[in-house]
């Protein structure tokens, strides 16, 4: 029976014809708005915590807190340095300690200067291994530093092409810091565009150029058990917290899994994007409230139909279900069109950013109980809106419903 | 009008007021009836006599005012409107003058439309509607709309409609007011073969041929009350 | 003239009879219309107040900073300046002070209490500019001067805002680095929660805590003489420091920046900001208006008997037109009158919120008149484009077709 009011309802709504449309452009904007923003959002967080090069999970990052925002060891309070490394070193279940600088040089080539990110390659054999397993360096063209490199760099996709007037190749010199390195490798295209900018030079070198003294900007501690690595994590934190004679509560470092730093991003990005959407969401209250005032409209022109009805034999809750059917219907179809609406937007708008900012990918992922949900949302805000004018129908009294 | 019959619907002392603006109108002031199984009734009037209340409150549609009125012995001031929605929907089908059908539905949908209300299953009532509609003859227009058909079509699938659930009663209003005199003529007699079949009528009217044609028992109302109570036929 | 003002009454008293239908179409334009102006009262204010703190400053200053930082000033990078710098540009024709700054972050001890902040050194034997301009000033105690050592001029947020869960009081000691100063002031709130949490120590101290940073200058801040012009002078500090440094304007390793560009920067970023978020408030409002045309269709499709008798009374099509719009367009006013006030009670709101419990006064509202009736009159204007077509429609109903259809 209740399938039958929905078929009465789907009638009375494709009756109205452009007022049905009407009202639900207003719910399909709203959804699509919502839709296509949170999605672009993903996107843009995609390819953001993209850019942080996930790394393994069996791998442990060590800064030193900072005050501000900044790549990893910029603005911390204190340096790491060879203390730090050689203790961590030593503790149990931790298999290799990669030291990593993150820095900014002067990079001159062809009479053109400009400044570019520099990082090192570990002086050990085994830390470059782990960081080459760690992060995805594919060379285009010659080789990667090995441990005996000196006075040489590999620099990334961004420095073929001739930004600085003349094409850089392999075996020339360039000046960075003042210093001459030959230039013995270019990194494919990444998508990462810390990596297409990037100068990768022995630390040796990088120390030298830069006067760095003991410090470095961050330690990546591959563990030797994957399984094991909260309680390497534990004992690292105890130990160090021994060692700077520090109480609990006033750690001044922080040890996390690289899906840890990545979140710290993320909630970032989530704040930001929850406003946007917030002030998008707007629009879908101002349709649902459309939806209301088609209903009642409805519910007007209608009177001696529900009058009808009442003779025959329809409860009051027959009459509510009818109408909120309706209105509920309106919000479905409002919604999948917005749904479908807003990803196409979300795609087009993805794909544009992509070719516009190489280097950055904006994934949109299809995350469909998202959809499903914001699809099941919009039925819910139509049902809602019908509410009110549902139950003013079924208080209406036959007889003078009929009078009308 | 033969053995003992049972009451189906009995007014005790039923007034309608209501107010306009600052009047109060009584339209029903002080009625007391009773109709029984298989009678055929008018309720006679000219206009502002109150025929149009009375009816609506013989068919349960309205509330009285003060008074009681009883519908197959229950006393319909005890249920709650969607209760007695449902009880009047199973006991009386309704005859309107001006048809009140349900636009943008085809005539059998129209007649199916109290089954629904009745919980009835979709197979049963398309069934039962095409019957029905073969009944009052217009088998071969069950699926056109109602603004498809003339005056005389739509009123008979009122009266298809108002028979749907099988009621003891049928009310109606004026039933031939908007039509032709033939056509008139051809739902009179689908009445009175209705209740030569054992169905009860009440029949609203200002015409006394109509009336005394047709009916057992004919009330007169006149200014909210009832003047007299005449045989008919 | 007259025409118009009978027009009006007609169409608010067609708005009053379907009250419960013009009060949920105005929902939705009220709503939007409060979060655009919400929108642009806040940017606005921001960008005044931003304005204002750079005002402070005085026209006769200009920055200079090193590029190539990693992150913000302090962070290091591949650039930086020393006092060699600071010499040359002292000894450039229209400069009268020079005046620079270092950064470093820093861990705090007070009270048992652990935190990490920014520490600023500055140099006590030059003449402070920063405090000049009035951006530093003491509330509590007095600010550093020449000779102090070991002491420290504490941001704001010490005293007001409970950095160390207690306000820190002049003559307090606090352990920066394992060394203690001694709290000689406490500063006027910049209404910057980052700045006011700014320790300034002097530039001999500074050095001592912070060994690693070398004689590394951050920021250089230059004032001309009096009745100078800024961008020769600017010009010709440049010419200098490139000599010295041997560089050239190709790769240069240093900007100058004039509060003029500063401000044109910062403005430019927060236009594109307000836009971007116009942009999404702004999806609203077009529900808001289709909600209008909704409701407009509706009502020509009631009142066809009454276009029909309108007409047959000598109402032209223009007529017709112009009774439809204007219902409209009042229907998008009274929703804009009701969001300019729901708008200004939040915006008011918001800023109360920031300036008393953020400590962000910087966050500032601004509410000028020509916003008000700006918005006011966009509010007209959207109401009467969504009643557009609907009201053409209404001027094509024929009056004999009206006058039949019952």
């Amino acid at each position: 029976m209740k399938l039958r009011l929905i078929s009465l309802a789907s009638k009375n709504i494709r009756n109205r014809g452009i007022r049905s449309w009407l009202t639900m452009i207003g719910i399909f904007i709203g959804i699509a708005a919502v839709v296509s923003l949170i999605s672009m959002g993903q996107g843009l967080q995609s390819a953001v915590t993209g850019q942080f090069a996930a790394l393994d999970p069996d791998k442990l990052v060590f800064t030193n807190t900072e005050t501000g925002f900044g790549p990893p060891g910029s603005t911390a309070v204190n340096k790491l340095n060879e203390h730090d490394r050689d203790l961590i070193e030593k503790v149990n279940g931790v298999d290799i300690v990669v030291e990593r600088l993150l820095r900014v040089v002067s990079f001159e080539y062809n009479d053109n200067v400009d400044f570019s990110y520099v990082t090192n390659i570990p002086e050990k054999k085994d830390s470059i291994d782990v960081m080459y397993d760690a992060i995805n360096l594919e060379i285009e063209k010659g080789r990667l530093l090995n441990e005996n490199d000196r006075g040489k760099v590999v620099l990334g996709n961004d420095f073929t092409g001739d930004d600085y007037g003349k094409e850089i190749r392999l075996g020339k010199k360039v000046i960075i810091q003042g210093k001459e390195f030959e230039v013995i490798g270019f990194l494919k295209k990444a998508s990462t565009f810390t990596l297409n900018g990037v100068i990768i030079m022995p630390e040796k070198d990088l120390r030298e150029i830069l006067d760095i003294k003991d410090e470095y900007d961050l330690l990546i501690i591959q563990v030797k058990d994957r399984d094991k690595i909260g309680k390497v994590k534990e004992t690292l934190e105890r130990k160090i917290m021994d060692d700077r004679n520090l109480r609990e509560g006033e750690e001044d470092f922080s040890i996390q899994t690289p899906q840890q730093s990545i979140e710290t991003v993320n909630t970032v990005l989530d704040s930001v994007n929850i406003v946007i959407a917030g002030i998008a969401g707007i629009s879908l209250l101002v349709g649902a409230i459309g939806i209301t005032n088609t209903m009642y409209t409805s519910v007007l022109e209608r009177k001696k139909e529900i009058g009808i009805m009442k003779s025959v034999g329809a409860k009051n809750s027959d009459i509510i279900t009818l109408f909120l059917a309706e209105s509920a219907l309106l919000g479905l179809i409002g919604g999948i069109i917005g749904v479908i609406i807003g990803l196409s937007l979300a795609f087009a708008a993805a794909g544009a950013a992509s070719s516009a900012l190489g280097g950055l990918d904006f994934k949109i992922s299809l995350n469909f109980p998202f959809l499903i949900f914001a699809a099941l949302f919009s039925v819910v805000i139509g049902g809602i809106s019908g509410v009110f004018p549902a139950i003013q129908a079924s208080k209406l009294n036959p007889v003078e419903a009929l009078r009308s | 009008m033969p053995g003992k019959q049972r009451t189906l619907i009995q007014l005790k002392n039923v007034k309608k007021h209501y107010f306009m603006g600052d009047n109060m109108v009584k339209a029903v002031d002080g009625i007391t009836l009773e109709i029984k199984e298989k009678e055929f009734v008018s309720i006679m009037g000219p206009s502002g006599s109150g025929k149009s209340t009375a009816m609506n409150l013989v068919g349960s549609l309205d509330i009285p005012t003060s008074g009681k009125i009883f519908l197959d012995g229950q006393d319909i001031a005890l249920f709650t409107e969607s209760e007695l929605a449902q009880l009047r929907g199973r006991k009386i089908g309704f005859i309107f003058q001006s048809f009140n059908l349900i636009p943008n539905l085809t005539a059998k949908e129209n007649v199916m439309i109290p089954m629904t209300f009745q919980d009835q299953s979709r197979e049963f009532s398309e069934a039962k509607a095409e019957e029905l509609l073969e009944l009052v003859e217009l088998g071969d227009r069950m699926e056109h709309f109602t603004n498809q058909l003339s005056g005389g079509q739509q009123q008979r699938v009122a009266i298809a409609r108002a028979l749907a659930n099988d009621p003891d009663v049928i009310l109606a209003d004026e039933p031939t007011g908007n039509l032709d005199t033939k056509t008139g003529e051809l739902v009179m007699d689908f009445l009175q073969k209705l209740n030569n079949e054992g169905k009860t009528i009440i029949m609203v009217t200002h015409d006394p041929e109509l009336a005394k044609e047709h009916s057992d028992k004919i009330y007169w109302l006149k200014d909210g009350k009832i003047e007299k109570i005449t045989k008919g036929k | 003239m007259n025409k118009s003002r009978q027009y009006f009454n007609i169409a608010l008293r067609n708005l009053k009879r379907k009250r419960l239908r013009s009060w949920l179409t105005m929902i939705g334009i009220f709503v939007s219309i409060a979060t655009i102006f919400i929108l642009v009262s806040l940017s606005l204010g921001l960008d005044a107040s931003i304005q204002e703190q750079f005002k402070k400053l005085g026209s006769d200053k200009f920055f200079i900073d090193p590029k190539g930082q990693l992150a913000g000033p302090g962070t290091g990078g591949a650039v930086t300046f020393t006092e060699k710098d600071i010499r040359t540009i002292e000894k450039v024709s229209g400069v009268k002070e020079v005046s620079y700054w270092v950064l470093g972050s820093a861990k705090l001890e007070f009270g048992n209490k652990i935190r990490f902040a920014n520490i600023a050194g500055i140099p006590l034997d030059r003449p402070n500019l920063w405090e000049e301009t009035g951006f530093i000033e003491a509330e509590f105690g007095r600010t550093l001067k020449k000779g102090d050592s070991g002491k420290i001029d504490l941001g704001s947020q010490y005293y007001h805002n409970n950095v160390f869960e207690r306000p820190v009081l002049v003559g307090d000691k606090i352990s920066i680095h394992g060394k203690d100063f001694r709290v000689k002031s406490t500063l006027v709130t910049l209404g910057n929660p980052a700045d006011d949490k700014i320790i300034y120590m002097g530039l001999k101290d500074f050095r001592e805590v912070f060994p690693e940073k070398g004689e590394r200058i951050d920021q250089i801040t230059v004032q001309i003489n009096e009745g100078a012009d800024l961008n020769h002078v600017a010009e010709a500090v440049k010419k200098k420091l490139d000599n010295a440094r041997d560089v050239d304007e190709d790769n240069r390793d240093y900007r100058v920046s004039t509060p003029e560009e500063l401000l044109a920067t910062i403005g430019t970023v927060l236009n594109i900001i307000t836009a971007f978020l116009l942009g999404v408030a702004g999806i609203s409002l077009l529900v808001g208006g289709i909600g209008i045309t909704n409701t407009m269709y509706t009502s020509v499709l009631e009142r066809r008997k009454e276009i029909g008798i309108l007409k047959s009374v000598g109402a032209q099509n223009k007529d017709v037109l112009a009774i439809f719009t204007i219902e409209a367009g009042l229907l998008g006013l009274v929703g804009g009158i009701i969001g300019v006030i729901i708008g200004i009670i939040f915006a008011k709101g918001l800023e109360y919120v920031a300036v008393n419990i953020l400590a962000a006064s910087i966050l500032q509202v601004a509410i000028p008149a020509y916003l008000v009736i700006g918005v006011l009159i966009f509010s007209f204007l959207i109401g009467a484009l969504s009643g557009l077509w609907p009201s053409w429609l209404a001027t094509k109903v024929s009056p004999v077709e009206a006058l039949r259809y019952e």
